[in-house]
Formats: structure tokens, sequence, C-alpha cells
């Protein structure tokens, strides 16, 4: 089990009131919990994964999500069993969307 | 003036005799008739069959002249060797195995799937030399041009006593592979599943064959174009999503074919749900070069079919194709007759589009499915998966395609060749590299070609779950580069994009994210899929589609 942090600048999501849960924890999947966050032009990103060794990839993959949406304002937690980059992708997406309540 | 050359003109055929009276001399056929005793299939072999020999071995990725196969390779190394191989598949153990005994020692073939290992070890120890690794349809056609059989082993469902041939649904390569051997002086012996006294068609008639035997269990079958939708993942759903709205809709894509894999049987199950309520029924995806893939079933029964020309048959596929005949084609027996010759030539010619998938893709748009330590071949794909120069018919799909190449006043169309692949594979290996390892695979086997499936100038799209690129729009090969960079996902290839150049390109349609094709994630789930599992395409089919049991977990 590795454990990652990251804060990533990213314009304001529309803040919604209940969080957005997403995913299961199975192999090749990943849970993903959307809360409000304290800080409005910050998307922060805490990961636990079974998989060591991905850290850059994490970082890229939750770097172009908040770069490509508005995911400022956001509290992500990650649980992670060894998802691709492009399940991670898919899902913070769907969450994003669920948070907002089809705002995008 | 030069006096003619006293030479024999009928060699073959005086040949052929002779192989015919050594076979009688041992009281097989003759007078009487085809029917060889299963326990004399040996002798048989040993007695029409020469050294030096070109011997075709029926057999695909589906049916396989099993026991004919394992038959040769029980015959004495002393009395047969040196043989030359053609066949479209080298897939069974036994095929290995007549090169590992010395019967066989040179190859030209299509496709070795499962035996790649070990087909590439014996080249390395030099005891197998490969002529080529071909498509489909350049195999058939050199079987009519330098590679005729002098013997072809081939596989039927059922004979008559007069030797003629029924083929059952799994018609196949049976057709081209006794054209070619029965008319230029060679040998044709078929196993058969079962004698009847009436046929219930003739596929192949008795004076094109010479012996017939009844195999001890009927000639395998692989259900290879199977998909379990229990297995296609929302990832899949979702690249599926972007193909059918970025490509099938804006190209009004009527006839195609698509590739073998999940990605492909995700689109077919998108059909009914996500593509009807998309407005697209009657508009695209009614006219098919396919093996009846099971996943077809739902957007066959929602009325999105109208025609399907099969290679081959699936397993367990045979009385839905029976009971929906207005589809398939099929003969007044009922069953459907297959034609990999036709249908590949159905692909390359009559089909506007091909997708399908790949293991690995470099940055000029060339794929292979070549991997280290294997040699795997191609089968169909090359055919399907090229823009045919010699095509004559316009039809919406193509004109749109070359004028989006060629520019506005294109005096040609253009096929859509479409890849579709995840960023990454299983254990987080990347799909897009910098070099194919077919290079490296090229310089281990000393041959002439890297083993390229499909070359990148006839690729026109790539969908990742990135986004879809089309390398049509593209004006140089840097673009085109870029553009494949930034779908590539996080590869390394892709991480090692000109970010403004992508975003250049995306501005211009040339890169399309899900967002900008209008798709919400939130869609992307199983739920579209109109089968989630193998029980309810049997649902789908009323029953009629009897899946193999390794596909039944209910």
């Amino acid at each position: 089990m590795e454990k990652l942090n990251f804060q990533f600048a990213s314009a304001p999501a529309s803040p919604a009131a209940d969080p957005a849960l997403c995913g299961v924890v199975g192999s090749g999947n990943l849970e993903i919990l959307l809360n409000a966050g304290d800080l409005p032009n910050q998307c922060v990103v805490e990961i636990k994964t079974a998989a060591r060794g991905f850290a850059d990839t994490w970082q890229a993959v939750i770097g172009a999500f908040a770069a490509a949406h508005p995911a400022g304002g956001t509290r992500i937690a990650i649980n992670d069993m060894g998802a691709t980059p492009a399940v991670v992708s898919l899902r913070l997406a769907q969450a994003l969307a669920e948070y907002q309540g089809g705002a995008q | 003036m030069n006096a003619p050359l006293p030479r024999q003109w009928d060699s073959l055929r005086q040949n052929r005799g002779r192989r015919l009276e050594r076979a009688a001399s041992l009281g097989l056929a003759g007078k009487n008739g085809k029917e060889i005793p299963v326990d004399r299939i040996i002798d048989l072999l040993e007695a029409v069959i020469q050294p030096g020999d070109r011997v075709c071995l029926e057999g695909n990725n589906q049916k396989q002249a099993d026991f004919l196969s394992e038959s040769l390779a029980d015959c004495s190394p002393e009395r047969i060797n040196h043989l030359s191989m053609v066949q479209s598949v080298l897939a069974l153990p036994s095929h290995v195995d007549l090169f590992e005994r010395g019967l066989a020692n040179r190859l030209d073939f299509s496709f070795s799937g499962p035996q790649g290992a070990r087909l590439a070890k014996l080249v390395q120890e030099q005891r197998i030399e490969i002529g080529a690794i071909h498509t489909y349809l350049e195999l058939f056609g050199r079987y009519f041009m330098d590679l005729t059989p002098n013997v072809a082993l081939i596989a039927a469902q059922a004979a008559d006593a007069e030797g003629n041939l029924y083929l059952g649904p799994n018609t196949e390569d049976t057709p081209a592979i006794v054209e070619a051997t029965a008319f230029k002086g060679g040998i044709v012996i078929a196993q058969v599943n079962e004698r009847l006294e009436k046929l219930p068609r003739v596929d192949v008639p008795a004076d094109w064959v010479d012996f017939t035997v009844l195999a001890p269990k009927p000639n395998y079958i692989e259900p290879l174009f199977t998909r379990d939708p229990a297995q296609i993942t929302e990832v899949q759903v979702l690249m599926a999503m972007m193909a059918i709205k970025g490509i099938y809709a804006e190209y009004g894509v009527t006839r195609l074919n698509h590739g073998i894999g999940f990605d492909t049987a995700a689109i077919e199950l998108l059909l009914p749900t996500y593509a009807a309520d998309l407005g697209l029924k009657g508009k695209i995806c009614t006219h098919w070069a396919l093996n009846p893939h099971p996943t077809l079933i739902p957007a066959i029964e929602s009325g999105f079919v109208e025609s399907v020309h099969c290679f081959g048959s699936e397993v367990g596929m045979d009385a839905y194709i029976s009971a929906r005949s207005d589809v398939f084609f099929t003969g007044a027996d009922g069953s459907m007759r297959s034609n990999r010759a036709f249908s590949q030539t159905a692909g390359l010619y009559a089909c506007d589009m091909f997708i399908g998938s790949t293991l690995q893709m470099d940055m000029a748009g060339n794929s292979s499915t070549a991997t280290l330590g294997r040699i795997t071949g191609f089968g169909g794909a090359p055919n399907m998966g090229s823009d045919p120069h010699g095509r004559r018919h316009a039809s919406p799909a193509w004109l749109k395609a070359g004028r989006e190449a060629y520019g506005p006043n294109a005096i040609r169309g253009r096929k859509l060749v479409v890849q579709m692949v995840e960023t990454f594979r299983e254990h987080m290996a990347p799909v897009f590299v910098e070099e194919l390892d077919a290079w490296k695979l090229q310089k281990m086997m000393g041959a002439e070609l890297p083993p390229i499936m499909i070359y990148g100038d006839d690729v026109s799209h790539i969908v990742t779950e990135e986004g879809i690129a089309n390398l049509l729009l593209c004006r140089s090969p840097e673009e085109r580069e870029q553009a494949i960079r930034g779908v590539a996902g996080f590869t390394p290839v892709g991480m090692a994009r000109d970010k403004a150049m992508v975003e250049n390109l995306r501005d211009r349609g040339i890169v399309r994210r899900p967002e900008d094709l209008g798709i919400d994630p939130r869609q992307a789930t199983r739920d579209l899929l109109a089968a989630r599992s193998v029980k309810d395409l049997v649902r789908w089919s009323g029953g009629l589609y009897a899946p193999p049991s390794r596909f039944r977990n209910w």
C-alpha cells in the first residue's frame, strides 16, 4: 500500500451540497470520493493505492484532470486497486460530473 | 525458325495417375470408390504424397483438418520429407510436429496464433524455412499462381458415397483450396464428420475429390469470435461511444468489418441502445463482412442489421443463423455457407470501414501484433485494414474520407481504417511506442521486412480512452505524430507530446476529447450495453443461440 498526496490549481467547480462516490474497490478498479474542499482554486487529492511505484503517473493523470476540468474547491479521496490511467481518468470525470449534477 | 521444345505437356496429370495407381495397388479406393477406412489413412498419405510435395493443410482459426494433420505427422519421415506446407493458419501442435519430426521444412502461411512461440524457436534453430507470411487473400491468390498444392488435406462436415462434400456453415477456406488443387493435377483428401446417403447440399462436387475418410471425431472448431459481454469494461464502453458518435455517425458508415475483441464487441452492444438513441438506426452498420459474432445478436434483433456475409461460422450460432436467413447467406437446405475468400474480398472492396485493435503502434501509426519471441502473422487484418487503390465505386463515407485526406477536388475516396486501443494493455504495457518490437523480430528472424500488420499510411483514425485522432486531416508527418501522441494518454510517448501543438490540433478537430464530442462520462457504464452477459445474448436470440459450455455460467 502506498499513500500519495497531490494538490493542483484548477478552475473552481460549481459547489455542490452532496459528495459524489464513484467506482468500487476491486481488481483493476478504484473508488473515488469527491467532497467539497476548503480552497476554491485547488484540487486536493489523497490516494491509497495497492500498486507501488506509480507516483509520476498519478501526478500526470491528476494534473491533466485538474487542467482539463474545473475541479477547484474539491477534495478527492481515492482507494485504488491497480486501475489503469484510463480507468482513473474516466472515474474522475464521472465523479466530477456526478458532484456537479449535470452542470458540466 | 526454332524447333518447338520436345516436352511432355501433361506431366501433372500423368503424375497424378501414378499416385492414384499406388493407392489402388494398396487396395485403397480405385474400384472401391473414394472411401478410405480410417485405419489405412497413413498408408494412403504415404502412397499419394511424394517427397518435396507442396501440401495444403486446411485449417483456419476456426475449422481444422485436425485428424489429417495428426495423421500426416505420424507418417514416416523416410517416406515423406522435404514437404513445403501451405496453410492459412498454423494453430495445432501437430502442425508444428511436421517440422519437428522432419517431414516438412518449408512454410508459407498467414497466421500462427497459439503456436507463435514454437514457430519462432524452429526458425531460430533453422529447422524451418518460412517462405513468407501472407494475408489470407494473398495466400489464396498464390494457390492459383506459384504455390499451387500437389495435395490438399481438407475438412468437410459430410460426404456421400460418390464423394460429394457438404461443408456445413464452416465452409471457410475449402472452396479456394479445392479449386486450386483439383484443377492443377493435385490430389484432394477430405476428412469428414459423417457419411450420409443424401447430403443437405453439395458444396464440393465429387469429381473434385479423390478420397474421403471418416474421422474418429468431428473436426475441431474454435469459438474464436465469442466475447462474453460480462468482461466488457466501462473504458471500452466510453471508447465505443466515441467511435459511434465521432466516426460511425459522422461518416454514415453503413458497410463495415469489425475486428475481433472486446472493444468492437462493445460497439456491437451499444447499437441498440446508444446508437439507437442518437437516431442512427438504418443510418449506420446495415451491411457487414463479419463472422457471426454472438454480440451482434441484439443489433440484429433490433433491426439495425440488413445483411451479414461470413468468413466462417461460430460455435453455437448455427440455429440462430438458419432462423435469420434474411440476414445471413444460407443455402436452400437452411444452413449457412461462409466463404473466407469472398468475405475477404467484400472486406477489401465493398466495406467503407475497418475497425480493429492492435498490441503496439508507433509514432507513424504503424501497428503490429508481433512481440518478441513470437511469430504470429496477420490473418485478414491487412486486407481489411488497408485502403484499396483498386476501388472505383463511390459511397458517402468513402467520399467524405477522401475529401478530408486529399482535399475538396479529390479524384478518389478513402477507406476508413480505425485502430481502437486502450493506451495501456495488461501489466501496464504501453500500446504506443517509439519503436515496434517488429523491428527487433525482423533482425532476429532474418526476415526481409518487419511484420507490420497495418501500415500507418492506411490508418485514418485512432480511438483511445483519451480521444479520437483523425489522421486524414493531418497535413505533415509532424502533425500526424503529435495527433498520435495526443491520444496516447499517459504512456511515455503520450507524455512526450508537444502540448501546444496538440491543443492546436484539437482546435482544428484533428484531436477530439469525449467532451468535444458531447459525451457525458456518466453514461459510460455497463448499463449502456444491450447485453451484459452471455445469458442475455441467449435471451435476445429467443433461445436460438447455444453458447459453448465454457461460456455458460448459469
